[in-house]
């Protein structure tokens, strides 16, 4: 650790050479990436000597890669030495009363049917000790841990737990995978880390909302979730509120580790700041999410409702090694205004009799793109494996594209692969029908968009599942007439 | 009730509706006939407030307010129904779940508190027994893969739900069979009352042998060119519309 407390000294002194502005809130690196921003990170953050190796390999491999532009999206270039890559998190504006909230944002959680103290804790206004959800974060951990389940940030893990961490981080999703993995591989900030003993049912649904540290995870978030043998867990992640950050560029990764008999279910909603009208300011979103059923009848099953960020990159996967296991992937996407979305699955069917299940719903508005892309592979020796793909696109006025690129590589003749797909129009017909029902326009357009969500909704845990809907009426406001 | 003077309404510059008078009062029940093209299902999107169509002149009145200042779904929530010709499918959503929607949105805008679960589902199967539906119709999506007796029968179904004062049925009778017909207009003839009135736009005078009108208004070029009662539907099952263009012709410019 000494070679990296000399690291560290160095970039402390370096701070008017650097251009490091002395006041107390900004404990944040100037931009640009190279190696000992790399060191300065994990030494910071007092990471054990394999996490700085690790980081530094994957961000040599990094400096050998390109950005990709294969997928159907629109953007500027994005200069690397342009970010910033560590920031401390800030303390939060003090706040007494939500009278000192933008009203806007209060309007909009009111449509949401977020409650009040909710509210407050999402805009930082400071709440009551008593129900805090930090004392409520500490009674779930308590119970939790005596399962013997390990829920913390991966921070944490990183120092309490890495034998786990040495295991399994980088083997879903390894630094080598794609340019934006290898970046967040070199530079994560922060996440979660959960593991489920064998044959232990996680008794409640893990959420970002119980999450150590909800706050300043930052742009480079890491997440990894591990169900050993028998073991089952539903993690929920983001929430339905609008979510403005500085940051324009995030890179999560997500791996999920499903062993024999395992099931894990991934759910997000993902509401990140799409950026104005014109499409300005909004977050740019590449995420590798990607989990394996390791062993045999192990299940992974993502469910994702995507309405924010101006470009989403996204496709969470599944690699489908164990008999017998199945993946799913269940997907909203709403686009609206200058939105882009490209985003999908890709299903690696590797394992005897295994079954994938995939269920698309694309909803462009506005003159916003929204593309499909997903993979179905079936590798020779995955005998009996079978596919069910459906993707719908729904479109909303004439300025809107939906595109669908389903690719198929089937190297086995026993596998039973379907397709389905559907493009149709929010009919004036439609809306006319319930306004002349007594149902204005805006809640009409929630209700179709709702109906025609209906199984991707669903699957959604049932907390989740009420405010998605209201979310989806919310994100396509304004979209018709 | 309703009261739609010189009612003039074009479509992309094409004039459809001439000078369109007609007065419904409460109880009454009118039949609109007319031969293809002359503006019948016009004139029920227009007062419905189908965005389509321009209104060039005239006034819709509808209990003393101006219909032609609200919104579609104001209209339906000061009462006024229609039962269309061709019901749309809303795939995902449940009938129950859409009626709900829009009995709480009506009863919001009228003042009234939201209606009960309990009361709703007993509303709901007193209901079903009037127009004869079946139960899984219902919770089934709105019109998805209905048939066609299935889509009308389910409007009349939402009619008797909405209670309406006024509805406006745009040739429910077509592609109907003899069956499916009766039953339609045993559900009406049970929900007329003498506080509602019904409009009904036919082609035939086939429906008005079951749901017997007060007047009958022959819409010919844009118009109303004759009003009488019942005998009148009956003349023009014996003679055709002929004698009406014939009649009319000068009116055709």
């Amino acid at each position: 650790m000494s070679g990296s407390n000399e690291i560290l000294e160095e970039f402390v002194q370096g701070e008017y050479k650097y251009g490091f502005t002395s006041d107390i809130e900004s404990d944040t690196l100037p931009p640009g990436l190279n190696e000992d921003v790399v060191r300065f990170i994990s030494t910071k953050k007092g990471e054990p000597e394999f996490m700085l190796e690790y980081r530094l390999k994957a961000f040599r491999h990094w400096l050998t890669m390109k950005e990709p532009h294969w997928a159907h999206l629109h953007y500027p270039l994005i200069n690397y030495q342009n970010i910033s890559y560590y920031s401390a998190p800030k303390k939060p504006k003090e706040i007494k009363s939500l009278d000192e909230v933008d009203p806007e944002l209060l309007r909009t959680f009111e449509k949401l049917g977020i409650s009040l103290l909710e509210q407050k804790r999402l805009s930082g206004v400071a709440v009551d000790a008593v129900i805090d959800s930090v004392s409520v974060k500490t009674t779930f951990k308590e119970s939790l841990s005596k399962l013997g389940i390990i829920f913390c940030s991966f921070s944490e893990a990183v120092k309490e737990h890495p034998e786990l961490i040495k295991k399994y981080m980088g083997s879903v999703v390894p630094y080598t995978d794609n340019y934006f993995a290898a970046l967040n591989a070199a530079v994560f900030s922060d996440g979660s880390f959960c593991y489920i003993p064998k044959g232990v049912r996680c008794p409640m649904e893990l959420s970002t909302y119980f999450r150590i540290n909800s706050a300043g995870t930052g742009q480079f978030e890491r997440t990894l979730i591990i169900a050993d043998e028998g073991a089952y867990v539903s993690y929920l992640e983001g929430c339905t509120a609008p979510m403005r950050d500085e940051n324009q560029l995030h890179a999560a990764v997500v791996e999920i580790v499903s062993h024999a008999d395992a099931e894990v279910k991934y759910s997000t909603v993902q509401n990140w700041y799409p950026g104005d009208k014109d499409g300005k300011g909004g977050i740019y979103n590449f995420v590798t999410k990607r989990g394996i059923c390791l062993g045999n009848n192990a299940k992974i099953s993502w469910t994702q409702v995507e309405t924010g960020s101006a470009i989403t990159w996204k496709y969470p996967s599944v690699i489908l090694k164990g008999d017998n296991s199945v993946g799913e992937f269940y997907s909203i996407a709403v686009t609206n205004h200058m939105q882009q979305a490209d985003t999908g699955t890709k299903m690696t069917h590797l394992g005897r009799n295994t079954k994938s299940t995939i269920v698309s719903k694309g909803i462009a508005a506005g003159k916003s793109n929204n593309s499909y892309r997903g993979l179905v592979k079936v590798n020779r020796g995955a005998s009996n494996a079978r596919n069910f793909s459906q993707c719908d696109s729904l479109l909303m006025g004439n300025n809107c594209g939906a595109h669908t690129f389903p690719y198929i590589e089937i190297n086995d003749n026993s596998a039973q692969v379907e397709h389905e797909a559907t493009t149709s129009k929010i009919g004036e017909d439609q809306i006319f029908y319930c306004n002349q029902r007594g149902i204005d326009t805006e809640k009409a357009i929630g209700l179709i968009v709702n109906g025609y969500c209906r199984e991707v909704l669903n699957k959604l845990p049932m907390e989740f599942a009420v405010e998605a809907q209201k979310l989806l009426a919310v994100s396509l406001e304004g979209s018709v007439g | 009730m309703l009261e739609i003077k010189d009612l003039k309404v074009s479509v992309e510059g094409k004039q459809i509706l001439k000078g369109l008078n007609l007065t419904v009062k409460k109880g009454e029940v009118h039949a609109i006939m007319g031969p293809n093209g002359s503006g019948k299902s016009t004139l029920a999107s227009v007062i419905a407030g189908k965005e389509d169509y321009t209104v060039d002149g005239g006034s819709i009145t509808f209990n003393g307010k101006d219909m032609l200042e609200l919104s579609p779904d104001e209209r339906a929530k000061e009462g006024m129904f229609l039962a269309f010709q061709y019901p749309v499918e809303i795939p995902g959503v449940s009938t129950i779940n859409f009626l709900k929607t829009a009995i709480s949105e009506i009863r919001q805008y009228r003042g009234l508190p939201p209606m009960e679960a309990k009361d709703f589902l007993k509303v709901l199967k007193e209901k079903q027994k009037v127009v004869e539906i079946e139960a899984n119709l219902t919770g089934r999506s709105v019109n998805e893969g209905f048939s066609g007796g299935e889509k009308k029968r389910n409007e009349i179904f939402q009619m008797a739900m909405l209670e309406p004062s006024l509805a406006i049925l745009d040739e429910t009778d077509s592609g109907l069979d003899i069956d499916a017909l009766r039953i339609v207009a045993t559900g009406v003839n049970k929900l007329r009352t003498k506080e509602n009135a019904f409009v009904v736009i036919t082609h035939y005078q086939r429906l008005l042998e079951y749901i017997v009108p007060d007047f009958v208004h022959v819409l010919y070029q844009g118009r109303i060119v004759k009003s009488g009662t019942r005998e009148l539907a009956l003349e023009l099952e014996g003679k055709g519309y002929d004698w009406i263009k014939k009649e009319f012709s000068e009116l055709a410019v």
